[in-house]
C-alpha cells in the first residue's frame, strides 16, 4: 500500500464514527476590532509602516512619477526596474525622459534566466503596483503576474510600491470579500509590511536582511 | 565563556543535560532576556483581553473543524494543488520524505539547495541526508544559517538562534567566513546577506516550510520577515515545500484569525513582514518563479496522536512557540536541553508521538504544570492536561496496552509495588495507626538520603507527634469544639 492510502486509512479509523464539526466561522471577531472611518485608514496605514522603517508619501494621480525622480535622485540611484505592460509602468516611461533623471529606467521583460545575475545584482530599485493595503496590519497586496513579476519587490535593495488610497481596506477579511480571493489566487499572492528585516540576532532589529532594505510607498489620492 | 552544547553530542538524558544548561550562566542570561522580551511583545499585542479570548476561541474550532475532516481535506488540498499544477507527495517516515526531496533533486541533476526556516526539515534531518549524498543544502534563516555555521540545532523553534548573543555570533563568522570582528548587528546581518544572496542566485532547488495549506484553493501560506522564505521559494527553478499533514485548514478565511494568533504570539507583530501565498509554479507566460513546485507531506507519528481524541488536540498546534517563551523550564535550561527538534511544552506533547516515549522518558515530567502553556496557547491546547495523560501512559504496565507510541517507558515494578503498599496502608485504619505510631516513635530512624530530594533539600522527618493526635488533644481540650 502506498504511504498516501496508509495515512488516509488511519486517519479514517481515527475519525470512525464521528461527525464532522459544524462550520461556525464567526467573521465579527475578525472584523469588528478592525474597523476605521475612512479617513482614517489612510492613517492607520501610515502609522503601522512607519513603525517598521517604510517610508510614506500621499501624492497626486497624476505627477507621481516626478516623486519617484526625486526618491532616486535623493539616493543618488543609477536604475529603477519596471513593468513595461504595466498602466503604471507605461506612465512612468512615457514621463521618464522629461523628468531629468539620470536614473536608467529597465524593464523586466524576459525571463530571470535570461540576466539572472543582473537582476541579483546591479539593479538599484524598482516600481511595482499593489492591488490594495490592509490598514489593520499596515500591509500592502500585491498580485505579481506576467506583466509585473515576483522578484520586483524583492531583489532590488529598493521597492517603491504604488497605492491608490481607494483600494485601502480596513482587514484582511474585508480585501478577501472584496476581491474574491478564493474564486481564484495568482501563482504568488503577496502581503507586504515593510522593508525585509530581522531580529535573528539578540532580538535586535536590523533591516535588509535578504529582501529590499527600504519600502518606499506613494500613496495616489484618488479619492 | 562558557562552553556551547551541541544537540548533536548529547547523548545522555534531559537531566543531564538539564544540569549543564542550569550551570551555563551565559546560556541562562541570554535566554531569560530573550523570553522576558518576548513574553512581553506578546501580552502588548493582544492589549484586549475579549478580543484576544475570542479569537483564541476561534482559532481553536477552526482547528478543530479541519482536524474533524482531516483525510477529506488532505484529500481536497491535494486535488486543488495538482490542479494548481503543483506535485503532492505522500511520507510516513522522515526517510520516506527525505527519498522524495532527494528524488526531485537528482531529476534536476541539482546540487545546491537553499532551505527557509522549516521545523519539518529539522525532523527529517534533511540537510545531513542531502550532505551525504553530495548536495549541499544551506539554511537562509538568518538564525538557522548561524546554528548551521555552527554545527548546531535550532534552539527555538521561531528563533533558532535566541541562545547566541552578539560577540558569539561575531566571532563565529569571523572564524568561518574570514570577516572582521563586530558587535554591530546591523553589520553582521549584511554579513549573512552577502553570503546568502549569492546562493539564492545559484540554488537548484529552494525548500521551504508551509505555515497553513488551505485546502480550498490549494494555496501553500508562509510566514516571515527577512524575504530567504520568498527567495527560496521564487528565485531557483524548482520548490519543495515540506509540511506536516496537520497543516491543512478548510477554507481560506480561516487562515485570517490563525494568521493574526500565530504573529501575534510568537514576537508580538501584527503581522510578518511577508506573508507569500503560492498557489502554483510559473505559468508558460510568466517571467520567473519556480517552474516545478512540490509538497510532500509528512505523517511522522502524527496519524498515531491523531488516532486519540484527547492527544489530537496536540495537532491543532501552530508554531508560535508562545508556549516556549513563556514556559519556566524552558526558559531556564534553554531548547538544546531537549536534545529534539521541538523543544519546550510543545515538544513535550509531540515529540513522543515521533520517537516514541522510551527515546524522550522524562519530558513529560519536564513541567512544573503552572499552567502557563496552556494559557498563551493561540490554539488552546491544554498542554498541562496531556503532560497529565502522557505522564500516565510512561508509567502504564506491558499488560495495560500502551496508547503512546513506546507507552510504558517508565514503568518500574518497584515504584508500583511501592503505590500498591502506600494505598493499603492509606485504605485500613488499623495499618494506617500502626504505621503513624511507629513512625512518629521511631523518627530518629528516617533516612538522612532519600535520593534527588536530599540533593537539594534536609530529608523530611515526621512529627514527634501526629496530626490526628493532636487534633484528638485539643478536641477533648475544648470539649469537641
Ligand atoms: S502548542 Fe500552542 S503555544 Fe505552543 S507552539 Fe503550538 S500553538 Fe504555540
Amino acid at each position: 500500500m502506498s504511504a498516501r492510502s496508509n495515512i488516509l486509512n488511519k486517519l479514517r479509523t481515527g475519525l470512525a464514527g464521528s461527525i464532522p464539526r459544524p462550520d461556525d466561522f464567526d467573521e465579527r471577531l475578525v472584523t469588528e476590532p478592525w474597523q476605521y472611518a475612512p479617513e482614517d485608514r489612510i492613517t492607520r496605514l501610515r502609522n503601522l509602516m512607519e513603525a517598521v522603517h517604510t517610508e510614506i508619501h500621499q501624492v497626486s494621480s497624476d505627477n507621481w512619477p516626478d516623486k519617484v525622480a526625486e526618491i532616486l535622485a535623493a539616493r543618488n540611484l543609477s536604475n529603477l526596474l519596471h513593468a513595461p505592460a504595466t498602466a503604471h509602468g507605461q506612465k512612468l516611461a512615457e514621463y521618464w525622459p522629461k523628468s531629468g533623471s539620470s536614473a536608467q529606467l529597465l524593464a523586466y521583460d524576459r525571463p530571470v534566466e535570461e540576466w539572472k545575475e543582473e537582476l541579483f545584482w546591479e539593479v538599484d530599485a524598482s516600481i511595482t503596483g499593489t492591488v490594495g493595503a490592509i490598514a489593520a496590519t499596515g500591509s500592502l497586496v500585491l498580485w505579481p503576474d506576467r506583466h509585473e513579476p515576483r522578484l520586483m519587490s524583492l531583489l532590488p535593495p529598493l521597492h517603491i510600491a504604488l497605492l491608490k488610497a481607494s483600494q485601502i481596506e480596513d482587514n484582511l477579511y474585508a480585501m478577501m470579500q472584496r476581491q474574491n480571493w478564493s474564486a481564484g489566487l495568482p501563482t504568488n499572492l503577496l502581503l507586504v509590511s515593510g522593508p525585509s528585516k530581522t531580529a535573528d540576532i539578540e532580538q535586535v532589529l536590523a533591516y535588509g536582511a535578504h529582501g529590499p532594505k527600504e519600502l518606499v510607498v506613494l500613496i495616489l489620492e484618488d479619492v | 565563556m562558557s562552553e556551547r552544547i551541541p544537540v548533536t553530542e548529547l547523548t545522555d538524558g534531559f537531566r543531564d543535560r538539564a544540569e549543564v544548561a542550569l550551570a551555563d550562566g551565559q546560556l541562562r542570561t541570554n535566554f531569560r532576556t530573550a523570553m522576558d522580551s518576548l513574553m512581553k511583545k506578546r501580552a502588548d499585542a493582544f492589549p484586549d483581553e475579549e478580543e484576544r479570548e475570542g479569537l483564541r476561541e476561534l482559532g481553536n474550532r477552526i482547528k478543530a473543524r479541519a482536524l474533524s475532516r482531516l483525510p477529506d481535506l488532505l484529500e481536497q488540498l491535494e486535488a486543488k494543488l495538482t490542479d494548481n499544477g503543483v506535485k503532492v507527495h505522500w511520507a510516513e517516515t522522515t526517510e520516506q520524505a527525505n527519498e522524495i526531496v532527494h528524488g526531485i533533486i537528482q531529476a534536476r541533476q541539482g546540487s545546491q539547495v537553499v532551505k527557509g526556516k522549516s521545523m519539518v526539515s529539522e525532523e527529517m534531518e534533511m540537510n545531513d541526508y542531502l550532505a551525504e549524498r553530495g548536495v549541499e543544502c544551506l539554511e537562509s534563516d538568518m538564525g538557522e544559517y548561524i546554528v548551521q555555521l555552527d554545527g548546531e540545532k535550532p534552539s527555538h523553534i521561531i528563533m533558532p538562534a535566541i541562545h547566541k548573543n552578539r560577540s558569539q555570533v561575531s566571532k563565529l563568522f569571523h572564524d568561518k567566513l574570514g570577516v572582521e570582528e563586530t558587535d554591530d548587528v546591523n553589520e553582521l546581518i549584511q554579513i549573512g546577506r552577502r553570503t546568502l544572496r549569492r546562493k539564492f542566485m545559484e540554488a537548484d532547488v529552494g525548500v521551504s516550510g508551509v505555515n497553513f495549506a488551505i485546502a480550498e484553493t490549494g494555496t501553500l501560506l508562509l510566514v516571515e520577515n527577512e524575504g530567504n522564505g520568498r527567495m527560496s521559494t521564487t528565485a531557483p527553478p524548482v520548490h519543495i515545500a515540506v509540511t506536516g499533514i496537520e497543516k491543512v485548514v478548510e477554507n481560506l478565511r480561516d487562515v485570517v484569525p490563525l494568521l493574526s494568533l500565530l504573529t501575534r504570539s510568537a514576537l508580538g507583530q501584527p503581522i510578518t513582514t511577508y506573508v507569500n501565498m503560492i498557489s502554483g509554479p510559473r505559468k508558460a507566460d510568466e517571467l520567473d518563479g519556480p517552474e516545478e513546485v512540490h509538497l510532500v507531506l509528512l505523517d511522522n507519528g502524527r496519524s498515531g496522536a491523531f488516532a486519540d481524541a484527547q492527544m489530537r488536540q496536540t495537532l491543532n498546534c501552530i508554531r508560535c512557540g508562545a508556549c516556549m517563551n513563556h514556559c519556566p523550564v524552558y526558559t531556564r535550561v534553554g531548547g538544546h536541553t531537549y536534545g529534539e527538534v521541538y523543544p519546550g511544552p510543545i515538544g513535550k506533547i509531540i515529540t513522543p508521538h515521533m520517537v516514541g516515549l522510551h527515546q524522550v522518558p522524562d519530558h513529560p515530567s519536564a513541567s512544573s504544570l503552572c499552567g502557563a502553556c496552556g494559557d498563551v496557547c493561540p490554539v488552546k491546547i491544554p498542554i498541562p492536561e496531556l503532560l497529565q495523560r502522557l505522564r500516565q501512559e510512561n508509567v502504564k504496565s506491558p499488560a495495560e496496552g500502551a496508547k503512546v507510541k513506546d507507552g510504558g517507558a517508565k514503568y518500574s515494578r518497584k515504584e508500583r509495588l511501592v503505590w500498591r503498599f502506600w494505598r493499603t496502608l492509606n485504605s485500613s485504619p488499623v495499618l494506617y495507626r500502626l504505621f503513624l505510631w511507629g513512625a512518629t516513635r521511631f523518627r530518629k530512624l528516617t533516612p538522612k538520603n532519600v535520593g534527588p530530594w536530599t540533593e537539594n533539600h534536609t530529608a523530611p522527618v515526621p512529627a514527634k507527634r501526629s496530626l490526628h493526635d493532636l487534633a484528638r488533644e485539643h478536641l477533648a481540650r475544648n470539649g469537641g469544639q
